[in-house]
């Protein structure tokens, strides 16, 4: 299960607090903080000093609206300066409630309407292929997000392309509308993606999701949080 | 050879010819390149009927640092996915050519589905986009070449309409001068303009490329002829009005604004020609048009 004193990850929920100004804020009230660690800790080969080489991995954040986890994880990695955080959202800020890609460094897409990060990720992951790049390409959605039908287009697709380099983390907490029959994998799954279902709070178990081999085939990881309140 | 066939052509030849520039289709025109598909499988992308996925897919190919081509009819790539090009290319600042085939009604016995006449108003409503508006193939292939390098957002209009000769200028290009008034044609529409002008004391400019508009050129035009202006596109009227009355705020002026209706939805099947008489785009209806409103 997590790992609390994890240097740096110990450090998030105070750096969640100084945007949302609830000092009693926990990381665990933040869906996608647990996935994010993983990812930038110990998944993805990106850092400050090569956010700009072609050959970096990509991290698309497709569920773009409370990105406070996400500016909490890229301080602590060092892409931002903790003196932002208390600013963000002002007309002053780089940092808005939505990220903005032309604004915020190792931001790789602008996002907030849903249901583009995927499509994207596939274009991502196509180009990196054909200029015979090995960058993983990792996309995170929500449950809901995958409501939207371009999701859907981008599922058939990478898998009939054997898209390899890409994966897909779906954060589920069961705020999907009409949800998901069977579970949100089996999408994937019949689809021809090999899937993984994991508790979206362990970090050994994301990070065996993320890394384990799966040859020929995209990977779609299902991270299972508490449902929304 | 037909501007699709032409502009089928030089793309395989580009893909030949460059490592860095990828198309991407949604089954429209994916026969024609199946050859360019065995030679280069991970630069001709074939997503299936998918315009979503289409446009998005190749916004995500230039983020990965190519330069992609996007391939389908209008309806579909600019009406159908319009969000993705606002998003996907505009928001995430990321370069493309965007190529449709079809026009305003190039498929005249489909309908209404297969019509696109607002396809360049709604280019229009996101800043920075070069917009081509050829009126003959070679004016399509030159026009496709020069939008391979770099980094630019650029929307190609292919039309089945051609005029009889290409005209390659840059901007406004000066074909007739008069003094009673300034006509602009823009693409296809052109030799069905010089026919109405046939005899009359006006200037007649042609735009093969109609943004950026050429507001100096406009601005010229008018200084050395007259305030009046008609403006004939082949696509929803008065979709460069706004730039018309940018280029000439501080002079005296009157514009007409023809094109494809916006009032009606024209239910017609038939052919071209009953689309043109019906949206009054032919020689003739427009010989009306431009005499009427200059009093000739």
């Amino acid at each position: 299960m997590t790992t609390a004193t994890e240097p740096g990850y110990a450090e998030l929920p105070r750096l969640i607090s100084l945007m949302t100004g609830d000092d009693k804020h926990q990381a665990a009230a933040e869906s996608t903080v647990d996935v994010l660690w993983v990812l930038y800790d110990r998944v993805l080969d990106v850092t400050p000093a090569t956010f700009r080489e072609p050959g970096r991995d990509r991290f698309l954040l497709s569920k773009g609206h409370g990105p406070m986890a996400y500016y909490a994880v890229l301080t602590v990695k060092g892409f931002l300066g903790e003196a932002e955080l208390p600013t963000w959202s002002d007309a002053l800020s780089r940092l808005g409630r939505h990220p903005d890609r032309r604004r915020v460094p190792g931001v790789e897409i602008s996002s907030g309407s849903l249901g583009h990060g995927l499509p994207i990720a596939l274009g991502t992951a196509l180009g990196l292929r054909a200029r015979e790049l090995s960058s993983k390409v990792v996309t995170l959605i929500g449950d809901a997000e995958l409501d939207e039908g371009s999701n859907h287009e981008a599922i058939v697709v990478a898998a009939r392309f054997g898209l390899e380099n890409l994966t897909t983390v779906v954060i589920d907490n069961q705020s999907s509308t009409r949800g998901w029959p069977g579970g949100i994998a089996r999408r994937f799954d019949v689809e021809g993606w090999e899937t993984r279902t994991v508790s979206g709070r362990d970090h050994a178990a994301l990070y065996e999701a993320f890394t384990g081999a799966h040859p020929g085939r995209p990977l779609a990881v299902v991270a299972v949080v508490e449902p929304k309140g | 050879m037909s501007v699709r066939e032409t502009f089928l052509k030089a793309t395989e030849e580009i893909l030949d010819a460059d490592p860095d520039v990828a198309i991407v289709l949604a089954d429209i025109s994916a026969a024609q390149l199946a050859g360019a598909a065995r030679r280069h499988p991970d630069r001709v992308i074939n997503v299936g009927i998918r315009e979503q996925l289409l446009v998005s897919t190749g916004a995500g190919l230039a983020l990965a640092g190519l330069r992609p081509i996007v391939h389908t009819f209008p309806s579909f790539l600019v009406e159908r996915a319009f969000e993705q090009i606002k998003l996907d290319f505009s928001h995430q600042d990321v370069g493309g050519v965007l190529v449709s085939y079809g026009a305003s009604y190039d498929m005249p016995a489909a309908g209404r589905t297969h019509q696109s006449p607002g396809d360049v108003a709604l280019i229009d409503s996101l800043p920075g986009w070069t917009v081509h508006v050829p009126g003959h193939a070679v004016e399509a292939r030159r026009l496709l070449l020069e939008s391979i390098p770099g980094d630019g957002r650029v929307y190609l209009r292919l039309s089945a309409q051609s005029n009889a000769s290409p005209h390659l200028g840059v901007g406004f290009t000066r074909l007739r001068f008069g003094s009673s008034g300034v006509v602009v044609a823009v693409g296809p529409v052109l030799d069905r303009v010089l026919r109405a002008c046939a005899g009359l004391d006006v200037t007649v400019l042609y735009a093969s490329t109609i943004r950026p508009f050429d507001a100096a050129g406009l601005r010229s035009a008018v200084l050395s002829a007259s305030g009046s202006v008609v403006l004939v596109e082949p696509y929803l009227a008065g979709t460069s009005a706004f730039w018309v009355s940018e280029a000439l705020a501080d002079l005296p002026h009157r514009l007409r604004s023809l094109g494809v209706r916006r009032d009606v939805e024209v239910r017609t099947y038939g052919g071209t020609g009953d689309h043109d008489l019906a949206h009054g785009l032919d020689a003739g209806s427009l010989r009306l048009s431009i005499r009427d409103f200059l009093g000739e």
